[in-house]
């Protein structure tokens, strides 16, 4: 109840902050020093949350679509020969630092949006792809056994069992993508993509720690409630479709 | 009815069935019996094709199950199976529904009858039906599960040890209901077990097996009067084979006329009752409802398996 309270006040404030800085001067001004501007105003703050936010959005939807689809494919009996090449591409994606990921792309895809959610993308597909894999792996084996005796073809089987039960585990990947996403978007800025990183970026170049300290808490406020939310999401997934188990 | 022909099921060299041949007629019960991976599971599982045979051929009222695709062959056998494998996600009249709607039948054609199955089985539909598995007790999963195999009206119900989770009272209770639902319905029912009590309670028929071959196939009777080979005395129990014989005759068939003091008898209580009266209340004949006795002498001879 306080956690759900504390989340309220942070995204009050967030709103706040976000559709009027410059009321919260007052409250940055000591993090300034030489009468620097307490409040980044080259961008609007708001635009860049949004469009920060726009490509985390993207590049998580790709990633769980591309993850799950995998995931389900590797788990087929078809697809079973694919399983370790699938694992090596996703842990590759994870392992290879994101800012190298826009350094080379950079080239190719010239500044801005793409090498950034590219980046994002690569960073995100090994948790979703690994939480469907031990979601789909992990359901109780005679549920799978009575889908399969009373009919169900496999394409039933998937969408009406095993994909509803594996759900929960599922979405978990997809919240731990989506918060890392968050926070590794703002090295976007570093290739002119519009993201809150710009503002921490601008405030380190200039020393100032007020807008090192609004960049940063904005991505981290975002980062709770994105968490909070998706949690919320999959309890209910758990409590509608894990009911029986555990 | 099903014939099965020469079934054998080959894992590399193991060989879980070898060449079973066995045929159950329509309406009756087969009970598949045997020490633990001695193939019950495999031969249950060729018959509805969720384990695709080596070798030989079964046959469901005179149709080549090989001749149609598996899951409308599945979708035409009702499977019931231990843990009941209910689905955690779907209320209880879903689950019941899982093949109708597989069917296609229409919305009240499936609410009534996931109704009607409920009542058969004792659970008020007002009160069950939208209960999820998990706010259930055991024996009522139990029952949603075996509900749930029904549901189609199919002509033969498949059951893998569906009574093995069951504390030893509910068990019986359930193994009655099952016993008169499947009169009532005339389905015919191959269920695995490796409770021979079980078996011979509820098998027309019993198929007794080892290493995947079947060793005999004959009615309870004959399988604890004239045991095919020692093995299958041996999973008798020869100390338990007088009371199983005792348990499949009821005081009815015994009684014979005379008097005796005590309250009577139900005529269809087993004669194993009868003799756990006789030794508890230290009488040699007890009073049978509707008229008759039946005697410790008489008891004592049906024990050996010899006519009254
Ligand atoms: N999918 C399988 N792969 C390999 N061996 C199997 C498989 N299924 C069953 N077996 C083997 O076949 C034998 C019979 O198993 P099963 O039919 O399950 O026996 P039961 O139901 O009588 O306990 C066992 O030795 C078991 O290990
Ligand atoms: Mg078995």
């Amino acid at each position: 109840m306080t956690g759900r309270l504390a989340l309220g006040l942070a995204a009050v404030l967030l709103l706040a902050f976000l559709l009027s800085p410059d009321s919260f001067a007052p409250l940055l001004r000591p993090l300034t020093r030489n009468g620097a501007p307490p409040v980044y105003t080259q961008t609007s703050l708001l635009s860049l949350t949004l469009s920060h936010l726009g490509m985390v959005a993207g590049a998580v939807l790709a990633a769980s679509v591309l993850a799950v689809g995998f995931g389900v494919l590797v788990t087929r009996p078809s697809g079973r020969d694919f399983l370790p090449l699938a694992r090596t591409v996703a842990s590759v994606g994870q392992t290879f630092p994101p800012v190298a990921v826009l350094a080379l792309a950079v080239p190719v895809m010239g500044f801005g949006t793409g090498p950034t959610m590219l980046a994002l993308f690569l960073y995100g597909l090994l948790p979703i792809f690994e939480n469907t894999l031990a979601g789909l792996a992990g359901l109780p084996p005679q549920v799978i056994e009575a889908a399969r005796g009373m009919g169900m073809t496999p394409a039933q089987r998937l969408w009406r069992v095993e994909l509803p039960l594996a759900l929960p585990v599922i979405l978990s990947g997809v919240r731990l993508s989506a918060v890392i996403a968050l926070s590794t978007a703002t090295i976007g800025s570093t290739v002119a993509a519009r993201t809150l990183g710009e503002v921490i970026i601008a405030g380190l170049l200039s020393s100032n720690t007020a807008f090192v300290v609004q960049g940063g808490v904005v991505v981290g406020i975002l980062a709770l409630l994105i968490h909070a939310g998706l949690r919320a999401l999959e309890d209910r997934a758990a409590a509608w479709s894990h009911a029986g188990r555990s | 009815m099903i014939e099965i022909e020469n079934l054998t099921k080959r894992y590399g060299p193991l060989a879980a069935v070898e060449d079973v041949s066995l045929t159950v007629e329509r309406g009756r019960i087969a009970a598949l019996v045997g020490t633990s991976g001695s193939g019950k599971t495999t031969l249950l599982r060729m018959i509805n094709r969720l384990v695709e045979p080596t070798s030989g051929r079964v046959r469901i009222d005179g149709t080549d199950t090989a001749a149609l695709p598996p899951h409308l062959l599945r979708r035409r056998i009702g499977y019931a199976i231990q843990g009941h494998g209910l689905f955690p996600h779907r209320s209880v009249a879903q689950n019941i529904a899982t093949v109708p709607r597989l069917l296609g039948w229409d919305r009240p054609r499936i609410a009534a009858r996931v109704d009607e199955l409920l009542d058969l089985f004792q659970l008020p539909p007002g009160e069950f039906r939208d209960r999820m598995p998990h706010e259930l007790s055991g024996g009522q999963q139990q029952r949603v599960g075996v509900a749930r195999a029904l549901a189609a009206k199919p002509d033969l119900l498949l059951m893998d040890e569906p009574f093995g989770a069951l504390d030893p009272v509910i068990r019986a209770q359930a193994q009655a209901d099952l016993r008169r639902i499947q009169r009532e319905l005339g389905t015919t029912l191959v269920i695995v077990t490796h409770d021979m009590a079980e078996a011979i309670t509820l098998g027309d028929r019993i198929a007794v097996m080892e290493r995947g071959r079947l060793l005999q196939y004959a009615p309870p009777r004959e399988i604890l009067t004239a045991p095919a080979t020692p093995f299958v005395a041996r999973l008798i129990g020869t100390d338990e084979r007088p009371f199983h014989l005792l348990s499949l005759t009821c005081v009815a068939d015994l009684a014979q006329p005379g008097e005796a003091e005590g309250p009577p008898l139900a005529p269809g209580a087993s004669l194993r009752d009868a003799l756990a009266l006789c030794l508890w209340s230290g009488r040699a004949a007890l009073p049978v409802e509707g008229g008759g006795v039946v005697t410790l002498d008489a008891l004592r001879r049906a024990a050996e398996g010899l006519p009254p």
